[in-house]
């Protein structure tokens, strides 16, 4: 009797909800930190990405408008499906960054937990960026969060999860939308969590992943006008400072490596823009 | 006038009944206490049953928590917090109130049919406000959990340790919640004490907080009647006391700690003014004013219970109010139809019936909606006064049932003077298209909360709560926390 052969999985792009190769057709070879074959993964174009944009744009408008608590419950959804799959993420996560599996577990365990954390955020973002001020006149004054809009992220290049999930539920938590390129070498984990969203409620477009080769694709999305703001986590100095001077045509906010961690609001800062709002008190 | 909408060409337009089957509430026959993570044994404790305010019949029979009871509750909770809770990260505690929001979300039919015996309250709202008001407060606290840093009360708050908690019989399942959530996201542990005519919803939370696997002790839920909460407030063990409920008690309370080294909040009784001056959207306003008023039968500490109206359209207003009063389908509260449920109890019913011969007697002009009322129940028909002074006592003490007094007013700065001419504080509402004089009304009312062109609104994230003899402490957003904070 012959031994029973795995289904083995194609790995995809996700532009506006929907899993589709790269409209190039092209794909390229991942493999493990060890070296061995892990996937042919799409490898994303400049169209992919502009594709991605416009998903993202259409989105952020009816993302933004579902209540805090509703983006809340969605984003906490997408905690319980990856608990639920924890095992798939650990073992790409082991693969993708040559970690023990215990080690890999870990990270999945605190990538877990971090989307909790931002979960929690989508309802208490405005109450402490946001003030009521005192202004010296018979006006009722106040400053509200407000999301910068479509987001670009060049994710983690190492931190194949944990890196992915802060760079790109930081700015989906205040109300942005996301296009982001995935770890070049390490993209599979961030793929598998891609595809959870698809079962966690996510809207259409909130959330769009390109793989693919991050320097052909990197300046699209840096240079790209429908664009808000950019994350250039996963990219390397001199590049990124080539990618922050493209940016600065269209004025968005760029964000250059830091770290994440759960004693800093920097993320959730970085795409946010304060809306102020003056009106007449009086009989 | 509801004939005229009942008797068309057509035939009858009148609802035909769509009730909500009681068997879904799953109740046990008798519960006990729930202390240490489980229920003792109900033959352990001297029992009282809890009825159905709608037809008088018996649904479970609850313990009398003694105070020997409570004291075990108290160490229990105690235990639980040096051992365990003190112990338990921001992030894990924030994990274990996600999992408490979502198992009510995933009961909520059944905690809504159980609320609605036990209470007497329209299917509609514990199935539309109450329960997924609960669910979201959890929500809500279960992301404040890992965030205290962020709150505003410097760097790392920390808890109080064991607050007793006592909460009415107006939102059963959701003055828990507004308990329960920001104490146990602050790190303190629980000892929950229901009120005496509406206990069942908080022991099916105990069976949900089970399912959860929160710590034992972590809560503890004791039933019984005032004496349980006198022997809560006076235990040594505790550090916080939350009470919600009525004024009378709640100085009582005040009394009884205010030399001893605990905590205390309070959220207490109201007479709200919701003002209505002539450039007012008039049919939202009409309906705010009925929801104000008769929502939850006027068992509602914030209800807009003195209606002020500019004197320019108080007539047309009058009239508008009555027509729509007399619309109101009062009668089975498991009917989804029904607008207005049952008195919650006896004595509440006897309070509402003495407080309007009052209205009467002292010269205000009574109208009471034309509806039937069930033969077997505690009922009482919506009700308003009109002519009312600002001397009588329908216009001066809380009723906490369907009744509203209207008075009327002529300028900005009348309507602040009456409304404000109350020993409470806890809401008002104001009514007008001219958003710079709602502000203008609101920066000098003298209440802790203050709804404009709508009325009776409660979210997890806004802050609750009154001034002056409405109690002090806020209940809700980040300023919640505070409640259960030590800073």
């Amino acid at each position: 009797m012959s031994e029973r052969q795995e289904v083995r999985k194609t790995y995809k792009l996700l532009i506006n909800g929907a899993f589709p190769r790269s409209e190039s057709g092209r794909s390229y070879e991942v493999t493990s930190k060890k070296g061995t074959f892990l996937a042919n993964v799409a490898q994303g174009s400049r169209k992919d990405v502009r594709d991605a944009v416009v998903a993202a744009r259409s989105a952020q408008a009816k993302w933004w408008a579902q209540s805090a608590y509703n983006r809340g419950q969605v984003i906490y959804r997408l905690a319980e499906m990856a608990e639920s799959r924890r095992d798939e993420l650990a073992e790409h996560v082991a693969l993708a960054e040559g970690r023990s599996a215990k080690d890999a577990q870990t990270r999945v365990s605190r990538s877990i937990d971090r989307i909790v954390w931002y979960a929690g955020w989508t309802d208490k973002i405005a109450q402490v960026l946001g003030s009521s001020n005192p202004v010296a006149g018979p006006f009722f004054n106040f400053s509200v969060p407000v999301p910068s809009g479509v987001v670009g992220v060049v994710a983690a290049q190492d931190s194949s999860l944990e890196g992915f999930v802060n760079a790109v539920f930081a700015p989906i938590a205040v109300g942005n939308t996301v296009v982001v390129i995935a770890s070049e070498l390490r993209p599979t984990p961030s793929i598998l969590l891609g595809e959870m969203t698809a079962t966690a409620d996510f809207p259409a477009g909130v959330l769009n992943i390109v793989t693919g080769y991050t320097g052909e694709i990197a300046p699209t999305l840096a240079a790209h006008e429908d664009v808000d703001g950019l994350d250039l986590g996963g990219v390397a100095n001199g590049f990124a400072d080539e990618l922050a001077t493209s940016a600065a045509a269209s004025i968005k906010r760029v964000l250059r490596a830091h770290e994440y961690d759960a004693t800093s609001l920097r993320g959730l800062r970085a795409f946010v823009e304060t809306s102020t709002v003056w009106h007449t008190i009086g009989q | 006038m509801s004939e005229d909408l009942t008797h068309s060409p057509l035939g009858s337009l009148a609802y035909d009944p769509a009730p909500e089957s009681a068997s879904i509430a799953h109740l046990r026959a008798s519960y006990g206490l729930f202390i240490d993570g489980e229920f003792t044994d109900p033959v352990a404790h001297e029992q009282f049953t809890s009825l159905n305010p709608a037809n008088e019949e018996p649904l479970a029979s609850v313990a009398q928590a003694s105070s020997a009871d409570v004291d075990r509750a108290v160490v229990a909770a105690r235990r639980a917090y040096d051992n365990v809770w003190s112990k338990t990260t921001g992030a894990e505690r924030s994990k274990y109130l996600f999992r408490i929001a979502r198992l009510i979300q995933e009961r909520s039919r059944e905690l809504a049919v159980v609320e609605t015996l036990d209470n007497g309250k329209p299917i509609r709202e514990s199935r539309d406000v109450d329960i997924p008001l609960a669910a979201a407060h959890f929500f809500y606290y279960a992301g404040w959990a890992d965030k205290l840093d962020f709150a505003g009360f410097g760097p790392n708050p920390q808890p109080l340790g064991v607050a007793g908690q006592i909460i009415p019989w107006n939102f059963p399942l959701l003055m828990a919640a507004w308990k329960l959530a920001p104490a146990l996201a602050a790190g303190n542990t629980c000892v929950l004490k229901p009120a005496e005519t509406t206990p069942l919803s908080a022991l099916v939370l105990a069976e949900i907080l089970q399912q959860a696997d929160l710590p034992p002790g972590v809560v503890n839920i004791v039933t019984g009647d005032g004496s349980t909460g006198a022997a809560l407030v006076d235990h040594p063990g505790v550090d916080k006391i939350a009470f919600t409920g009525s004024t009378e008690v709640g100085r009582m309370i005040q009394q009884r700690v205010a030399s001893s080294h605990k905590h205390l909040t309070l959220e207490l009784g109201g007479k709200g003014a919701n003002i209505v001056f002539e450039d007012a959207p008039v049919d939202e306003m009409i309906e705010g004013i009925i929801d104000g008023i008769f929502f939850n039968q006027g068992h509602v500490c914030c209800a807009g219970s003195r209606l002020l109206v500019q004197e320019s359209v108080a007539d047309e207003v009058l009239r508008r109010l009555l027509r729509r009063v007399d619309q109101l389908r009062v009668g089975d509260p498991l009917d989804k139809n029904t607008d207005v449920g049952a008195i919650n109890s006896a004595p509440q019913l006897a309070r509402i019936k003495e407080l309007t011969a009052y209205g009467e007697a002292e010269g205000a002009t009574r109208y009471t909606s034309s509806c039937a009322l069930p033969d077997k129940g505690y009922w009482f028909a919506p009700t308003v006064f009109a002519d009312v002074a600002q001397s009588h006592r329908i216009a001066r003490e809380e009723i906490f049932g369907p009744v509203l007094s209207v008075l009327t007013f002529r300028t900005p700065e009348e309507a602040v003077a009456k409304a404000n001419n109350s020993n409470y504080g806890l809401a008002c509402g104001v009514w007008s298209e001219k958003g710079s004089r709602t502000l203008w009304v609101a920066e000098r009312l003298r209440a802790g909360v203050i709804w404009a062109n709508t009325y009776n609104r409660f979210d997890p994230t806004s802050p609750f709560g009154g001034v002056r003899e409405s109690g002090f402490g806020r209940e809700g957003g980040r300023h919640g926390l505070e409640a259960y904070l030590n800073v």
